[in-house]
């Protein structure tokens, strides 16, 4: 099957312009801003079921068409933060697919009547950003972009801006906080971006990932797109891979996919052959589901996964295995969370601390049951209380993995450390 | 704007106006919701998460738009989270449980986690007694910490923001109350958050630290110690102080303050001022008062307080009678006739003006306001009307301001406009150079020193500005006297009223003349008919002056030397001065904070002050000592009942008409809920329980005739060569003799500072910061060099009150 985001996979040339070019690039762009009107482009994105891929799977074309019509200018946000560890599948597309990605910004903008969008991307990603720079250049010596395309009255810029390092600039609105020059902490919602935005203007933001897959949507049909995946999620996703296995990496799979397949087929199964235990299918901020036959020949899509206990996320797929202590891995993800809580509400900034100490103190050999019944009280104390996401991300690993990996939590544990 | 909504609280049905947060409408409703971050005077953030309650929404049938019904009721439906009472709006319908099990789960485990890196070392703690964190930790807290104690964080506990304002980083709960006041209401945003998560700290911007004036009030509303203020910190327990209501003296926007004292062994056991609170008054100072106004206090324990009447023997001060004084000083004043002259300080009460003035006409002599702003009797005439709420004005309103640093001459009411501004106000500020206003203006208008009339005769012209400015239905204009003296201000205000009586902005609400005047109740004088005098040297010479609350000799040695030349002086004051060496004789004066009165504020609003400290020595409130010379002098005055003074002051003066102690006296509800119970919600600002004042009527309200002078102006006086043209500009924090005791404002003062163009300092080749001679009119002195690219070239503006003499625009040379 021929690559829908991983285009560059099949097209090895295809971050040239004349190369994506040849291959349909910006016709769909061009076709929308001359022949469709721009609902017109929201209403074939919804039909197409793509959603969101970001982590919260929210449809895309529902956002879109939740834009604030009453209010202007809009604006669109590319959010290329890509921070959740275990997550690297943005930075391959805007390095090897870039036209494809800004295509998907472009009409993502005219779809919503937007004339300016911005690329957030992590402080990490400065070389991309000069590239991404140079490309865009290209399309505004093209043609692509810039003042009255294509000779209608549309215009279009886009611009790139980078962060100064910190996750929670991922979480849309700390993000928009940051792009507008403040602390990057995020905002009460609602009002949601689509009604007040970037400097209180309604805007859109989307994953880079989910933006990719807008031009051979548009370019294809939506029911083209929806024969992809299941019915509960449409399309293709990029899974990343990584952890114990041996050939970690970017997989381009339908969603639906099992587990197994993607470990065992694509990623060449566990190291030394060890068996899975638990898997982080969305990076730090998973439930850890615990594996066995039946969550392995689980599909990968975003109801399935909830069966499990789980959610799907940014679909950062991290493998376990019996070498690795749960214990570890929560002092890991906690340490993790700690670092990277803005500090704005008080649960998470003081909970994640609180948590930091008692994982310490148990990971240093005084496991005293006690604690671990204290972790967990406090972890579950701070879920549902947070002003965003990313204090419950923080509990997620904590809960599920003292709930569900209980004699981990136990002295001794006699399991090799091992860094995943 | 003003449709109601209605929803459930706890099973008590309320009205509440629509766009109202859950957490406000509770409060309204006397429902306690804990708050940390959230302020009724902020926007909402929802940080804190201190205010989870439960919130439940009828559902609506999606077709119909009407609820839908269960049992015959409609039915609700509850989120599984608990939600934030602070930024949700009320909704019709609306049901909310703030004391369900869930929702006090909610706040008691915020309460633990807000306590696992709080210190709670509340036995020493300046907050102690009135702290929120305190109060709800014990409505709201679990008995025990399941925090290891020694795991808790330990940072620095006396961190100065600044000079005036020190942090505590362990208390602070990082409720960002601070800077967002900073930030949304002062319009100074130099305090802000560094680092993140758990090292998340609250750390200063500018230079000097805490760069604001009003600083002050963070104190006020930190929920926790964090904040204190180097005056009051460590000073007394909330708990052992006393409270009294008064006005705050340091300028004409009349601030309600709370002065709280406490008996104080380091001072052998007298009664002292141990801080300056904010009052609430929502149509002068809501909740706020500048730092002037906080911590410029200290003069009223000065060693240098007269306290016994004294009398010129042989050359020599010496202690004497109230009785003997009083006579001499009464002789003196009948004799002189035509030659007698009151010069009074705005600084007096009402009732001492009136007593004052009434003596001077009795005896046919002259009363003379010691101030540099003319045009007083103006704003009598079409000043601001009753009713008139600056905290209210928007759309529709264009508000003027023309030759004043509102931030330094008037700091509370440059919030206020600011603030009206926000709710869609227009606003005007035309002055010769850069103030802070100029960001929140609608329009700028930069003139040329000494072109300050031109200026207002070009408000109507056919353009934007003229459109903003005669088609609005209500204008106020702010005038001051910036670059200017009593002549040039005469003229300015005589413009200004012109316009506004042609335009019909006058005699009605929300419309008027506004001066920015030097002292709290420069306002009071003109109302009382008192006049300015521009030559004052001149005038004074060989008069019999009786000069109260005022020291010419120390403001300028030309004034020294026309009172030495005077025929008698009698000085009737609280401190001694270069003016009271002087004097033939002495009579000692209660400073405000020992008496009772009323003052009248630039926006013609008479509120009384209440006495907070016992009576010092011998000295007897100003009222009463004229009302004596009066007596001895045949005349009848009132001199005992201050009320009583006030009353005929009332029958006498017709803008005052109908007023009394007790209409003054009147309280009505006010939003935001503050006080004693409130803390948590509003702050430790003061509730007003005494008194919200009452406006004066203008000749122009009452429907009599305005008649204005075109009042004529010399011409600016043009600077030679080598010269350059000195303006005087008024500075907040100034060398006045109410402000230099407050040693926490030191540096604030500094040093005289003059400001020029940078093209000039080249040429004069100074540097930012250098120390020059500056000399104008006979006079010199020293002051440092401010550079400054917004100061118009060949100008050099020179601050009042700073130890250089200036009056008005004059030639000068700077070397
Ligand atoms: C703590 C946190 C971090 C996030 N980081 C990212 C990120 O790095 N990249 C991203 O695309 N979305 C991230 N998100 C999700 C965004 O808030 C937002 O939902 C997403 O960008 C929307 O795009 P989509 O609808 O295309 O998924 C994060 C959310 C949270 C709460
Ligand atoms: S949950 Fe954490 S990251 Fe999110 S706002 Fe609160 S402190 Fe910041
Ligand atoms: S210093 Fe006080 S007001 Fe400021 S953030 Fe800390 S607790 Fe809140
Ligand atoms: S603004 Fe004026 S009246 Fe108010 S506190 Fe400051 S000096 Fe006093
Ligand atoms: S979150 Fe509502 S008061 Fe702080």
């Amino acid at each position: 099957m021929a690559f829908v985001v991983l285009r560059h996979r099949d097209i090895l040339d295809i971050k040239k312009l004349e190369v994506y070019r040849q291959n349909g690039g910006f016709e769909a762009f061009q076709n929308a801003v001359k022949n469709l009107k721009p609902d017109g482009v929201t209403q074939v994105v919804k039909d197409s079921g793509l959603r969101g891929r970001g982590g919260a799977g929210f449809p895309t074309g529902m956002k879109w068409s939740f834009i604030d019509s009453k209010n202007w200018p809009h604006y669109v946000v590319a959010n290329a933060d890509e921070s959740e560890p275990g997550t690297f599948k943005d930075r391959e597309i805007m390095e090897s697919n870039p036209f494809q990605f800004l295509e998907g910004v472009a009409l993502a903008c005219y779809a919503v009547g937007a004339n300016s969008a911005y690329i957030y991307l992590r402080g990490e990603f400065w070389q991309l950003a000069g590239f991404l720079d140079e490309k865009i250049n290209e399309l505004n010596d093209a043609g692509l972009l810039g003042a009255k395309l294509f000779n209608t009255n549309y215009s279009l810029n886009i611009y790139t801006h980078l962060g100064a390092g910190a996750y929670i600039c991922g979480e849309e609105t700390a993000l928009l906080e940051s792009l507008e020059g403040k602390r990057g902490q995020p905002r009460v919602r609602p009002p949601f971006p689509p009604a007040v935005g970037l400097y209180n203007k309604p805007t859109i933001v989307n994953n880079v990932e989910t933006l990719t897959n807008v031009p051979l949507i548009i370019q294809n049909g939506a029911a083209w797109y929806k024969s992809l995946g299941t019915p509960d999620s449409a399309g293709v996703k990029v899974f990343s891979l990584s952890g114990r296995v041996r050939k970690p990496g970017n997989y381009e799979l339908p969603f639906g996919a099992t587990f197994r397949q993607l470990i065992y087929e694509h990623g060449g199964g566990v190291l030394d052959g060890r068996p899975v235990k638990a898997i982080m299918p969305a990076g730090a901020s998973s439930s850890l589901i615990l594996v066995d036959e039946k969550a392995l020949d689980t599909p990968m899509d975003y109801a399935s996964v909830r069966t499990l206990g789980s959610d799907l996320g940014s679909a950062s797929i991290i493998v376990i295995d019996d070498t690795v202590s749960i214990d570890w891995v929560i002092q890991k993800t906690i340490h993790f969370f700690k670092h990277e809580s803005c500090g704005k509400c008080t649960p998470c900034r003081e909970g994640t601390y609180w948590m930091m100490n008692i994982a310490e103190r148990a990971h240093n050999g005084r496991k005293d049951p006690a604690d671990v019944e204290l972790l967990h009280a406090v972890a579950r104390q701070m879920q549902g209380m947070c002003l965003c996401a990313l204090g419950e991300f923080a509990t997620m690993s904590v809960v599920t993995g003292i709930d569900r990996f209980p004699s981990d939590f136990k002295n001794p544990v006699n399991l090799q450390e091992k860094i995943v | 704007m003003d449709k109601q909504v209605t929803l459930t609280i706890d099973g008590k049905l309320i009205s509440v106006p629509e766009g109202t947060f859950v957490a406000d409408a509770a409060r309204m409703a006397d429902i306690d919701i804990p708050v940390f971050c959230h302020h009724p005077k902020l926007e909402p953030v929802g940080m804190c998460r201190m205010c989870l309650v439960e919130i439940g929404r009828p559902i609506r049938d999606r077709a119909t738009g009407q609820f839908v019904l269960e049992n015959g009721q409609p039915k609700i439906q509850f989120l599984p989270k608990l939600e934030t009472a602070c930024t949700n709006r009320v909704e019709d319908g609306m049901v909310v449980h703030t004391q369900s099990e869930s929702a006090k789960a909610g706040q008691k485990s915020t309460i633990e986690f807000l306590l696992t890196s709080h210190p709670l070392d509340c036995p020493v703690c300046d907050k102690g007694g009135e702290c929120p964190l305190q109060n709800l930790t014990m409505a709201h807290g679990a008995g025990k910490s399941r925090f290891l104690y020694d795991e808790k964080l330990h940072l620095e506990k006396r961190k100065p923001l600044g000079e005036l304002i020190y942090l505590d980083q362990e208390r602070c709960i990082q409720c960002g109350r601070c800077v967002r006041f900073q930030d949304e209401i002062a319009g100074d945003p130099v305090i802000g958050f560094d680092e993140r998560g758990r090292s998340m700290q609250i750390m200063t911007s500018s230079e000097p630290g805490f760069d604001s004036v009003f600083s002050g009030n963070t104190t006020d509303i930190c929920p926790v110690g964090a904040l204190t203020t180097a005056d009051f910190r460590f000073g007394a327990r909330p708990w052992e102080l006393e409270e009294f209501p008064s006005i705050c003296s340091q300028c004409p926007v009349g601030c309600n303050i709370t002065i709280n004292t406490r008996r104080e062994a380091a001072a052998d056991g007298s009664m002292v001022i141990k801080r300056i609170m904010p009052r609430q008054n929502e149509t002068v100072n809501e909740i706020w008062i500048c730092d002037k106004g906080r911590f410029a206090y200290h003069y009223t324990e000065s060693k240098g307080r007269l306290t016994r009447p004294a009398i010129r023997k042989d050359g020599k001060l010496s202690r004497a009678s109230w009785d003997s004084a009083i006579k001499l000083a009464a002789e003196n004043f009948a004799e002189a006739g035509k030659n007698f002259v009151v010069l009074a300080s705005g600084r007096l009460a009402n009732e001492d003006l009136f007593n004052l003035k009434s003596l001077a006409d009795h005896l046919k002599g002259d009363a003379v306001l010691y101030s540099e702003i003319g045009g007083g009797e103006l704003t009598s005439a079409i000043g601001i009307s009753p009713d008139t709420n600056l905290g209210e004005v928007g759309p529709g309103t264009t508000l003027v301001v023309i030759a004043s640093d509102l931030y330094q001459e008037a700091p509370i009411w440059y919030l206020r406009l600011k603030q009206a501004v926000r709710r869609g106000a227009t606003l005007i500020v035309a002055n010769p150079r850069q103030t802070r206003l100029d960001d929140h203006a609608s329009y700028v208008i930069r003139y040329a020193y000494g072109d300050e009339v031109k200026t207002v005769h070009s408000l109507d012209k056919k353009n934007k500005i003229g459109e903003a400015f005669t088609r609005s239905e209500n204008v106020i204009i702010f005038y001051g006297s910036e670059g200017l003296g009593v002549e040039g201000s005469a003229a300015l205000a005589s413009a200004c009223a012109k316009l506004l009586n042609e335009y019909g902005f006058a005699g009605k609400p929300n419309n008027g003349l506004v001066g920015v005047w030097q002292r709290a109740n420069d306002q009071g004088a003109w109302e009382m008919g008192y006049r300015v005098e521009a030559d004052l040297p001149r005038f004074l010479r060989g008069k019999v002056v009786y000069l109260v609350g005022v020291d010419p000799a120390g403001d300028d040695p030309r004034l020294a030397k026309a009172l030495e030349n005077a025929k008698f002086l009698a000085v009737q004051d609280i401190l001694e001065s270069a003016t009271s060496e002087l004097a033939d004789v002495i009579l000692p004066a209660q400073a405000h904070t020992e008496r009772e009165g009323t003052f009248t504020s630039g926006e013609r609003r008479v509120q009384r002050y209440y006495p907070a400290l016992p009576v010092l020595g011998e000295t007897r409130p100003d009222f009463a000592i004229t009302a004596q010379i009066a007596r001895q002098a045949g005349f009848i005055q009132e001199g005992t009942s201050v009320s009583a003074a006030f009353d005929i002051l009332s029958e006498t003066i017709p803008s005052y008409a109908e007023l009394s102690y007790s209409k003054l006296a009147e309280v009505q509800p006010q939003w935001p809920v503050v006080g004693r119970g409130d803390l948590y919600y509003g702050g430790t600002t003061y509730e007003n329980k005494h008194g919200l004042g009452a406006h004066l009527t203008t000749t122009a309200s009452r429907g009599e005739n305005v008649h204005i002078l075109r009042v004529h102006r010399e011409s600016a006086p043009r600077p030679q060569e080598n010269e350059l043209l000195a303006v005087p500009v008024t500075r907040l924090y100034d060398r006045g003799t109410t402000v230099l005791p407050a040693k926490v404002l030191k540096n604030r003062i500094g040093k005289a500072t003059i400001s020029m163009h940078p093209d000039i300092a080249e040429r004069l080749n100074v540097k930012n910061g250098g120390l020059v001679k500056i000399s104008f009119d006979g006079h010199s002195g020293e002051a440092l060099v401010q550079i400054d690219k917004t100061i118009p070239a060949g100008v050099v503006t020179v601050p009042r009150s700073m130890g250089l003499a200036i009056h008005e625009p004059v030639p000068a040379k700077v070397k």
